[in-house]
């Protein structure tokens, strides 16, 4: 399937936009969630500025389809493709996590708009996602719910619960994308804690599986059209994708999980990100 | 309609719901024939969701259909509503205070036979330190049929608990229920037993077996969270000491609660409940109640030792 080529230029010059922001959030000084954040960046760019029906002037609106960041680590991005969008203003991506202020470092839903559900304890993002997905079909909405989880979260029991419930309730609606960098917090997770063959797992739970370069905006986009397609089961996006991407002193480097910048690499970041 | 089993009120209170609020869904984990889910299941199968045996899962579900606009019960034994769903529900659905309902069910020693894994007498511990949530015990089927009500028109995330077994109503059907508001079964001058759930019950024999001879004022209190302190302090009136009676843990339940704010008023207080073990398995419901202490001879000898202050 072939996209425009403006259209693509368009993203992936928002996703780079969106790994500024995402620099500007972490600042100099203050530990911030760098690395997964850049995993997820292009997807994220692609779900709310191609593929999700979304009003930020309306963030309530009936008929929107809704993401979830299960990997609720990551605020900062979503915070950054929500300000993109216009939820609130990009300026306050500077603010995030001062004391008091309404971007928390986890996704809050009573402080920050856009937010569909608190996320932070691991594991639970793809089952309040069904959740809403069985509330859209019950409302009958043609509306989608998007719930974007990392392969270090996948080893949270509750994954599989909801990869095993959304396929007995046929929520075709529900769509799950793995930002598989293959690194959790504390190394890689082959070493860590093998999640093993995901393709094949979520295959053997029923779902339909696709698996694309998570970095390529037009397999991004051509994975979430054909999720549309799909009947009857839900689907899931295994992105491969590179932690820390974007930044060449972060990628693949297993600190910048919850790194801190110092000015040059704050400057460095901001200089190959331009 | 009158009950005389709290689940089966439940279960038919949350039909009478349903029909005119298509809001209302329901959750289960495998047991809705326990927690009497199934007859909403039955009413209206395209409102209620088998879950599985999976209640980590149903609860995260249940935040979910709750931010969609719907107004969701989920229903497991207390052990597993609260205990095992502990971090589901505090994660999204009491920081984010979701409308979501949960239901304790067998809760408390009341299912006798499967014994300590299933008899939950810490659930209004756990589910009263979690800031945001409401907390009820009602007395009765009764009640329950005016709590399960209540509960729904209410916004935010609420917990119920109750009891598996058959007993008599203490309360009246029908009677008007308002979260938070504590109610005076029977007026009295030396203790004041504050009660809940079951005890409710065990309580008011205690006081009228003691007619006479201590004069018991007896508190119903099935809203345990939030407590209305000011109501706490008027109930406890001049009487000169106090006595709490439940049919869970004396730590951190309605014993510790009443603590906390009569200790603005203090007087010597006696906490009839189970005194911080685990519950066992028996033949019946009775037995066990009797094994730990909780019956109106347990709540009789309290009144009458802290009588004496």
């Amino acid at each position: 399937m072939g996209y425009d080529r403006q259209l693509i230029n368009r993203l992936e010059n928002m996703a780079k936009q969106i790994r500024r922001d995402i620099v500007t959030c972490v600042g100099v000084g203050v530990a911030g969630h760098i690395g997964g954040s850049n995993s997820s960046a292009d997807i994220v760019t692609a779900l709310y500025f191609y593929k999700m029906k979304h009003d930020p002037s309306n963030p309530q609106m009936k008929e929107r389809d809704r993401f979830l960041l299960s990997k609720g680590h990551v605020g900062i991005l979503q915070y950054s493709a929500l300000a993109e969008s216009g939820y609130f203003p990009v300026e306050d991506l500077k603010h995030v996590k001062e004391l008091g202020f309404y971007l928390q470092g986890h996704p809050d839903v009573i402080k920050t708009p856009g937010i569909e559900a608190g996320t932070g304890s691991l594991g639970q993002g793809l089952s309040i996602g069904l959740g809403m997905a069985l509330g859209q079909k019950l409302d009958g909405l043609d509306s989608k719910t998007y719930v974007l989880v990392g392969d270090g979260e996948i080893a949270e029991g509750q994954i599989w619960e909801a990869a095993m419930a959304a396929s007995a309730f046929h929520a075709d609606n529900l769509v799950a994308i793995v930002d598989r960098n293959r690194l959790q917090a504390n190394g890689k997770v082959k070493e860590r804690f093998d999640s093993g063959d995901i393709i094949a797992k979520f295959l053997s739970f029923g779902w339909n599986v696709i698996e694309i370069d998570g970095h390529n905006m037009e397999e991004i986009l051509t994975a979430l059209d054909a999720a549309d397609e799909v009947k009857g089961i839900p689907t899931v996006i295994v992105a491969n994708t590179v932690k820390g991407k974007g930044l060449s002193f972060a990628e693949n480097v297993v600190g910048y999980h919850n790194g801190t910048l110092t000015e040059d690499t704050y400057r460095q970041a901001m200089e190959e990100l331009a | 309609m009158s009950y005389n089993n709290q689940r089966i009120a439940y279960g038919n209170t949350l039909v009478e719901l349903g029909k005119d609020d298509p809001r209302i869904v329901v959750l289960d984990a495998d047991l809705g024939g326990s927690t009497m889910g199934k007859m909403f299941e039955q009413a209206y199968p395209e409102r209620h969701f088998e879950m599985g045996i999976a209640e980590a899962d149903m609860t995260s579900v249940a935040a979910g259909l709750a931010q969609t606009g719907k107004i969701p019960f989920t229903n497991s034994f207390a052990a597993f509503a609260a205990g095992r769903a502990y971090d589901q529900i505090r994660q999204t659905i009491a920081i984010g205070k979701l409308n979501v309902k949960i239901c304790g069910s067998s809760s408390g020693l009341s299912d006798f036979g499967d014994g300590a894994t299933h008899q939950c007498v810490e659930d209004m511990a756990i589910m009263r330190a979690i800031p945001n949530m409401t907390v009820l015990c009602p007395a009765d089927a009764n009640e329950t049929v005016e709590a399960v009500k209540a509960m729904a028109r209410m916004q935010g995330p609420c917990y119920i608990r109750l009891n598996r077994n058959d007993y008599e109503n203490v309360t009246k059907e029908g009677e008007p229920f308002k979260i938070g508001v504590p109610k005076v079964l029977k007026d009295g001058h030396d203790v004041a037993v504050f009660a809940t759930g079951y005890m409710v019950g065990e309580a008011m024999k205690a006081a009228e077996e003691l007619e006479g001879k201590i004069s018991v004022k007896v508190i119903n209190i099935s809203t345990i969270k939030p407590l209305n302190a000011e109501a706490v302090l008027e109930a406890a009136g001049d009487c000169r000491a106090i006595v709490t009676a439940e049919e869970h843990s004396v730590l951190c339940g309605l014993g510790s609660a009443i603590s906390e704010v009569l200790c603005k008023d203090p007087r010597p207080i006696e906490f009839v409940g189970v005194q911080d073990t685990f519950g066992c398995s028996a033949h019946n419901y009775k037995e066990l109640l009797d094994y730990f202490g909780l019956n109106a001879e347990k709540v009789k000898e309290a009144v009458e030792k802290m009588a004496a202050y």
